[in-house]
Order: structure tokens, then C-alpha cells, then sequence
């Protein structure tokens, strides 16, 4: 931990967490409800004995906790190790399941890359997937789905909002034509939820995915709705638990925290909508009259509360990144600078950004936990950082397409 | 991720800027869709007097394009011409595997610049 190698990293500055899109930390009333289940209450879920029914129990309890968060019944939720693995067997598990009545699946080319590898493997499976294009703000129109559905298609696969910039899907009519044609819809949804009313009957979804650390809960567990009667084959064969759809020991612990967190994130949301929009509105207000040139991403309106992604031509998202990590501002950029030479986000190209745009784009993410001081500060250091890059990138000079 | 050597390039760059009597520009890296490098050379009897940069790109390249201004100001344009892919990486104290082609970039540059010297002043090498 100590070996920071440059030390202004380590010191114990002011830290500005806003990248809630990314993962968001443990509430104290989910920590303190999984607590027991590391040690006294250890028990195995599928035992007979007291230990077991004790974490059968909590986990029953989890499952109406999570089914209540989505307007699903308890049976229709399946706990799994994330969004990750939740959208994997969505996807693979109704492949498998449907592949007789036809090869052929929707999606949008704006997905988790959970989903988007998952059409991929399945395309080298054989499987055809069309990829739907959303327009400059990021929204798919219903009547492309119409358009695309064919006698087989076997699946639909929209996310309900983009974790990279915060664009809402008009899921409920999706959902209605999709089912119409017989059609397995499946949504994620792990970024809407806490957020956004996720409401299973509403979207009309057949398959849903969640997960923990997204709203407060731990890392390493998920959830997936699964309607009544819609069949799907599991990807982890084994002992049958989870009803055969996910077999493995039950994570207790994790799933315990995702219960609590379900429970709050649903009590919660309409005041955590509010308190969100109004810091990121005033953040995009600010950051559009204090800094030249900016452009923001995803719809103006139909966009997840909390989520501010905003392009900085001319400065570079990982060197804004890592400027604004030295002021202790903690923030994301689509753009994958961890898997070598820079590539910009899928997304960011999607909406028609030209590349150069792209990789100078930044997310902001608010969470419970920021007030309106994190904007002020962000705004304290903000225009600064992108002057300075600008300066060094001779954007100012007009050496760099803006 | 960064050693402290890229760190401190990448927090106070040396030489940002332009030479706009500069007797040898070297531009490097990918306009479309990723780091670029523009490298301003003074070069007087053969040698480097002074360099200046502007990039747009990740704290690597930043990092090794400012290095690469104190590397080459002193050297001959022979020298500079010389360098290799990794002779900035290995200045900076190192650098990812992942961004190893931030100072291939700013190697390139340096390239680049004295080639443009070299034609603009017509002295192509004698060997
Ligand atoms: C939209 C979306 N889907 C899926 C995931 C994956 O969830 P997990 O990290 O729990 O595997 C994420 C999180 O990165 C996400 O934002």
C-alpha cells in the first residue's frame, strides 16, 4: 500500500469519489446485516440442520428483498457472482435453451462489454446478431427492433441505461413488441437500479440483470430475473442450487448485502434521483460556462441521474483522469487505456464522436454520499487541468482538430 | 502504474511549446484516433540547441515527449537520429508494456525532426 511510487498519490488529501458508475462503496447497514454471516452464522444454505436453514433463511429473505427492488416475485430471482455473470446466462443460457426455434439476436451497439462478448462468442458459435445503432444521443427507436425482429430471433438484448453515458432505453415499448412476437427480452439494468424505477411488468422483460456493488452492496454477487416460466440453461452445471439455474454454495455474505441493499435502494430512490440530478445539473452548468468547446454525452434528459460524461477536445481523457486523481478527484473515461495503445470508447463512437473527441472524454458519477461542495471543488480544479493539457496538446494553437 | 520519473514529466512537462524558427519539425503518432507529437528542433552546426513539444495524449506520452526534449537538446543530429524505441522509456525509469509505444512516439519524433532538418538544410548523410 506504502509503495506508492509517486508520493503525492499517497498523501492523505481531500478525495472527491465520482465514480459511482464504477463501483460504489459498502452503506453501513448492508456491511453490519452481512456481518454475522462471515463467522457465527456460517452455514451452508443446502444443509438440513439449523446452521443451514439459518442461511436458507437469510437468503430467502435477500431473494424477496431483491424481488421487491423490481416488482418480481421472489421465486423469479436468482442470485449470481455479478452483472457479468447475470448477463452471460441471460444471453448464452437463452441461446441454449432456444436455439432450435432460430440463431438470430438483437442488441444495440452500445452494450456492457458483458453483453457485447457474449453476442460475440456467440456469433463465432454460429449464432446471427444484429446490432442496432442508437442515434447521436445514444437512444434506440422501438420501431428498429420492430424492424429487426425476424421468425428467428430467438432473443432481444437492450441495456436499460449506459453505465458510460447515462442514456435510458424507451424499454417498456421494446419490451412490449419483442413479447408480442414471442420474443425473450432481456434488459440490464445494473446501472438503473437505486436510480431509476425498474419495474420487470412495466418493461415488459423476461430476463433482467443486476448487480451488488452497484448500489451499495458487495462486489462479487448479482441477480438475475428470470419470469415464470421462461427457460434458460444454466452455463454452471452442479449441485442444482438457485432452482438448477446457477448451481454453487450460496455467497451468504454477498447476498445478504445485496438484500439490504435492494431494500434501501428501492426505499430510497426517488430522494436519491433527486439529490443526484441536482449535483450533476449543476455540474454540467458550471462546466459548460466555465470551460470553451465542451460537448456532453448521452440525452439531455433521458439519462441516468447521477452520470455526467463530457468530452474536452483537445486534452486526453487518461491524462485528465490522472490530473484530476493528483487533485483527488476520482473519475473514469470510457476510453480502455488499460488494454494498450488507446482505444476509444464503443460507445463514444457509437453517438458519431469522432475519435480525437472521444478519447478526451471524461465520467463523472455522483453517488449518496457527495454533496454540492464536490462540484465546487471539481470546479476548482477542473478548468485548470483542461487548460493545461490543452496548452500542452497546442489545441489552443490549432494544431489539434477541436 | 507510472514511475515517479513519468510522473513528474507528466505533472510539469519541460519544453511545452513551439520553436517558430525551428530548423528541423518532426510530427509523430496517429491524428485520427490517437497520440500525437509535434517536435521542435534549433539545431546549430549539428547540434541540438534546444527542442520544444506539443502532444496530445496519455500521461506516458506526455511524460515521454518532455523527456525527450532533455534527451536530445546537446546531441548531434547523427545521435539524435540514432535514437532507439526504448531509449526514452529506459529515461523515464520505465514504462508499462502497455505504453511502450508513447516512447516509440516520441522516438519517432525525434526522427522525424532531424529528417526534416536534414532536407530542409540539405544535408543528407555523407555515409
Ligand atoms: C451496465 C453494466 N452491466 C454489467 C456490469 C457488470 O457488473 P459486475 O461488475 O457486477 O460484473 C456493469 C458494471 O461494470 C455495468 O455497468
Amino acid at each position: 500500500m506504502d509503495s506508492t511510487p509517486f508520493p503525492e498519490t499517497a498523501l492523505p488529501m481531500a478525495s472527491t469519489y465520482l465514480d459511482h458508475n464504477a463501483t460504489t462503496p459498502v452503506r453501513s447497514e448492508v456491511f453490519d446485516a452481512m456481518e454475522p454471516f462471515f463467522r457465527d452464522r456460517f452455514g451452508n444454505a443446502s444443509s438440513i440442520h439449523r446452521f443451514g436453514q439459518d442461511a436458507r433463511a437469510a437468503v430467502e429473505e435477500a431473494r424477496a428483498q431483491v424481488a421487491g427492488l423490481v416488482n418480481a416475485r421472489p421465486g423469479e430471482i436468482y442470485f449470481t457472482s455479478g452483472g457479468t455473470e447475470s448477463d452471460n446466462l441471460a444471453i448464452k443460457g437463452t441461446a441454449c435453451a432456444r436455439k432450435a426455434d432460430g440463431r438470430h439476436i438483437i442488441t444495440t451497439n452500445i452494450e456492457h462489454s458483458a453483453v457485447m462478448n457474449s453476442c460475440a462468442f456467440l456469433e463465432r458459435e454460429g449464432f446471427e446478431v444484429t446490432y442496432l445503432l442508437v442515434d447521436e444521443n445514444g437512444r434506440i427507436d422501438p420501431g428498429q427492433v420492430e424492424d429487426a425482429l425476424t421468425d428467428r430471433t430467438i432473443l432481444v438484448s437492450i441495456m436499460h441505461s449506459n453505465n458510460e453515458i447515462g442514456t435510458v432505453q424507451p424499454v417498456g415499448e421494446i419490451g412490449g413488441i419483442v413479447r408480442a412476437r414471442g420474443v425473450c427480452f432481456h434488459t440490464d439494468a445494473v446501472q438503473s437500479a437505486g436510480k431509476l424505477a425498474v419495474d420487470v411488468e412495466a418493461m415488459g422483460a423476461d430476463l433482467l440483470s443486476l448487480s451488488g456493488h452497484k448500489i451499495y452492496g458487495p462486489k462479487g454477487v448479482g441477480a438475475i430475473y428470470i419470469r415464470k416460466g421462461v427457460e434458460i440453461e444454466p452455463t454452471a452445471h452442479g449441485g442444482h442450487h438457485e432452482n438448477d439455474v446457477r448451481s454453487g454454495t450460496e455467497n451468504t455474505v454477498g447476498i445478504v448485502g445485496m438484500g439490504m441493499a435492494a431494500e434501501l435502494a428501492a426505499e430510497e430512490r426517488e430522494s436519491e434521483f433527486r439529490h443526484l440530478s441536482e449535483m450533476r445539473d449543476a455540474l454540467e452548468a458550471r462546466i459548460r460556462v466555465e470551460i470553451e468547446g465542451v460537448r456532453v454525452n448521452g440525452h439531455p434528459q433521458r439519462r441516468l441521474p447521477g452520470t455526467l460524461n463530457v468530452s474536452f477536445p483537445g486534452a486526453e481523457g487518461e491524462s485528465l483522469i490522472m490530473s484530476l486523481d493528483l487533485a483527488g478527484i476520482a473519475v473514469s473515461t470510457g476510453s480502455a487505456c488499460t488494454s494498450g495503445a488507446i482505444e476509444p470508447s464503443h460507445v463514444l463512437l457509437a453517438l458519431g464522436r469522432d475519435p480525437r473527441t472521444a478519447l478526451g472524454s471524461v465520467r463523472f458519477s455522483f453517488g449518496r454520499d457527495n454533496t454540492m461542495g464536490d462540484v465546487d471543488y471539481v470546479m476548482s480544479r477542473l478548468p485548470g487541468i483542461v487548460s493545461r493539457l490543452r496548452e500542452v496538446s497546442a489545441a489552443s494553437a490549432g494544431q489539434v482538430p477541436v | 502504474m507510472y514511475s515517479s520519473t513519468v510522473m513528474d514529466h507528466f505533472h510539469a512537462p519541460r519544453n511545452v511549446g513551439d520553436l517558430p524558427d525551428a530548423d528541423g519539425v518532426g510530427n509523430a503518432g496517429n491524428p485520427i484516433s490517437g497520440n500525437t507529437i509535434a517536435l521542435h528542433l534549433k539545431i546549430a552546426d549539428g547540434t541540438v540547441t534546444d527542442a520544444k513539444f506539443r502532444t496530445f495524449g496519455c500521461a506516458a506520452s506526455i511524460a515521454a515527449s518532455s523527456m525527450v526534449t532533455e534527451w536530445v537538446i546537446g546531441r548531434t543530429a547523427d545521435e539524435a537520429a540514432s535514437i532507439e524505441n526504448d531509449t526514452i522509456a529506459e529515461a523515464l525509469g520505465g514504462l508499462p508494456p502497455t505504453k511502450m509505444h508513447c516512447s516509440a512516439m516520441a522516438a519517432d519524433g525525434v526522427r522525424a525532426a532531424i529528417k526534416d532538418y536534414r532536407s530542409r538544410h540539405g544535408t543528407v548523410r555523407k555515409d
